[in-house]
């Protein structure tokens, strides 16, 4: 038999009608997350056609994007009422067409991408979509997962499969030890200023390397997360007893005898020596520094001690411009070191860094310090799972000592559409995925980092190095 | 869905490259259960300053641009976010066709749903009509060309997209045709 990359595995796997050159492939999916933001229309368009939701039991909704998540909300006083009849047409949709539902303030509400995961239903092997780009995430266990509109959610909900051409494949092998200090986020942020905000359109991405191999699943969450902020469809990483163990905690996954068998299927996805990928890219592990962006994509990423380039020195007009644009909106100049940079705001959250291993890092710098005077600390769980764990382990003390915020689960500042946003001009160190203007308040600046890196500037009260706080 | 033959129409210009879903409508306009009524909200934090008035230097706000049906945009256009409510947003706003030298992978499938063609060009047209605001261009999904004043380009379009969007059919109706097929999978992937 013919080599197979992973990806073409799990592809070949959920044909249903084969690609032509008249028309693309009809792909069954394994499983469709759902939430408030891109869906009514979604249904909308279902109760038009007088159709009905194929497979419910494939369907799993939450709420996270346009939640508050005010510290305490038991009774999560939702106060914008057009965020409060997203919430209920979501919870009447759900109830019309038998969809499980993750409703705000019950014990399985959560950040989409962080819920899944947690309840075993993103399993290796499976295609996953949902109508957000950051499904990329559940490709951390070797699923096909990938974001899509609201269209395609219809398509999903009434056929449980979407019309896809195969993507090509890169493969991003990032070999060698990370030092202390580096994290899966200065990984992926170090991987996308490689090869680019649109580098990777087109393609799937499948992470591969020692340094790979050596990251929790936490970690590799993280970077499949960004792999859509390098344009890619989809990032993959290959199942390994990492993916395994933490597979078998989890409630939904296969038990006894059928997880047995999960797992037989489960160990033949990796991708078969001599397959043979479309495009590569090598990465040294070992000489990865944390990151921290200076722009507006989060293409614009530079090592912590780095010094903002000059538009002058660049030769592409576009480039240049994109840059020039980038540095009044951020109001940096170039040459500018990025340590010392003062700020206003640091947000811990969103669906690349709440879980409970992100929290454990910045608990890890902010125990027995302060926040800075001035400055403001959101820490935000991806879910209440999550939360309830970080406050069986004392995490939520170790931030409210420290003079942080601990609050509710949801998307929180990452998208700013549920109160939680910068006031304009003000400076953010944010764990979240998108640095683009305005993306976490009208006029708002951010800087993307790990949590270890968030926590520190957040005691600095301005851009510092985690590893300066360590010693 | 209005079948889309050919587009003569002229050009608005916004030369920036990674144009973001964000910049093309920004989150706190998501809110809404609604498809309609969002090209208002149209590159809102570029479009107006902080009163609520137009920018006049924005491109879209300047006189050749009123009445423009074809956005000539820098390169990657659309990155970043899954949200349809972008091509929503320009098609409401009037845009029937994105024309770049790339388009970011979700936008594009998106915009192809919603009867906004996405162009790819080479990089040496894309040039000229960056430069050029305002040009009458004509866009023929037959062809698959896009003619300007001395200029003759042709970009990719899927097959199956270019029949839908030619017959004025949706992918729903062709996904809820593949029912039959759909059960066969399923039963065999029961068995498995």
């Amino acid at each position: 038999m013919r080599a197979k990359t992973l990806f073409e595995k799990v592809w070949d796997a959920h044909v249903v009608q084969a690609e032509t050159a008249d028309t693309p492939a009809v792909l069954y999916v394994d499983l469709h997350l759902v939430h408030e933001v891109t869906s009514p229309q979604a249904f909308d368009v279902l109760r038009e056609r007088k159709l009905r939701v194929r497979r419910p039991d494939r369907t799993v909704a939450t709420m996270d994007h346009s939640t508050p998540t005010n510290p305490g909300g038991a009774r999560f006083a939702i106060t914008d009422p057009q965020a409060a009849a997203q919430l209920r047409r979501l919870e009447e949709n759900c109830s019309e067409f038998g969809i499980e539902l993750h409703a705000l303030g019950s014990e399985g509400q959560g950040i989409v991408h962080v819920i899944g995961p947690e309840l075993g239903l993103t399993q290796p092997g499976r295609t996953i979509v949902c109508g957000d780009s950051h499904t990329s995430t559940h490709g951390a266990f070797g699923a096909l997962a990938f974001g899509v509109g609201t269209s395609e959610v219809g398509h999903v909900l009434a056929t449980q499969c979407v019309l896809q051409r195969r993507a090509r494949t890169l493969e991003v092998r990032v070999d060698g030890q990370m030092r202390p200090g580096v994290t899966a986020k200065d990984l992926i942020l170090a991987v996308i200023a490689r090869i680019g905000v649109g580098g990777g359109t087109g393609h799937v991405l499948e992470y591969t390397g020692s340094a790979v191999r050596g990251l929790s699943m936490e970690q590799r969450m993280t970077v499949c997360n960004m792999s859509i902020e390098a344009g890619a469809r989809a990032g993959m990483i290959a199942p390994d007893d990492t993916t395994f163990e933490y597979l078998a905690k989890t409630p939904r996954t296969p038990k006894g005898a059928e997880w047995d068998r999960a797992l037989a299927r489960w160990r033949a996805l990796p991708t078969d020596p001599g397959a043979a990928y479309d495009r590569a890219v090598e990465i040294d592990g070992s000489s990865l520094e944390p990151m921290i962006t200076y722009g507006t994509n989060p293409g614009m990423a530079l090592p912590l001690g780095g010094r903002i380039p000059d538009p002058a020195a660049i030769p592409d007009a576009a480039a240049r411009a994109s840059l020039e644009k980038a540095l009044r909106y951020m109001d940096l100049r170039p040459g500018q070191p990025l340590l010392g940079q003062e700020i206003n705001v640091v947000f811990i959250g969103s669906c690349t860094n709440s879980r409970i291993e992100d929290l454990r890092g910045a608990a890890s710098v902010l125990r027995g310090r302060k926040v800075a005077k001035g400055v403001r600390v959101l820490v935000v769980p991806g879910s209440r799972r999550v939360k309830h764990a970080a406050e069986a382990e004392g995490l939520d003390r170790v931030f409210s000592d420290a003079g942080a915020e601990w609050r509710e689960p949801g998307c929180s500042m990452c998208i700013a559409m549920n109160g939680d946003q910068l006031e304009p001009g003000q400076y953010a160190v944010s764990t979240s995925n998108r640095n683009f203007e305005g993306r976490q308040g009208k006029g708002g600046r951010t800087f993307l980092a790990s949590p270890l890196t968030a926590a520190a500037a957040a005691v600095a009260g301005r851009i510092a190095d985690p590893r300066d706080l360590a010693r | 869905m209005e079948p889309i033959r050919r587009i003569v129409a002229r050009t608005a210009v916004l030369p920036q490259r990674d144009v973001d879903t964000d910049q093309i409508i920004p989150a706190r306009y998501l809110k809404t259960t609604q498809s309609k009524g969002l090209g208002q909200a149209l590159f809102a934090d570029w479009r107006y300053d902080k009163d609520g008035n137009p920018r006049p230097e924005f491109p879209l706000n300047q006189p050749e641009a009123q009445g423009a049906e074809v956005l000539v945009a820098g390169a990657n256009f659309g990155c970043g976010s899954s949200r349809e409510h972008a091509p929503w947003a320009l098609r409401d706003f009037g845009f029937r066709a994105v024309v770049s030298s790339s388009i970011a992978d979700i936008f594009g499938s998106n915009a192809l749903k919603n009867g906004l063609l996405p162009v790819v060009l080479d990089p040496e047209a894309h040039q000229r009509l960056l430069a050029s605001p305002g040009m009458q261009v004509t866009i023929d999904l037959e062809t698959r060309t896009l003619t300007a004043a001395g200029l003759l380009a042709s970009f990719p379009l899927d097959p199956f997209s270019r029949h839908c969007l030619m017959n004025g059919v949706d992918e729903l109706g062709f996904l809820l045709s593949q029912a039959g097929a759909i059960d066969a999978w399923e039963e065999a992937a029961c068995a498995r």
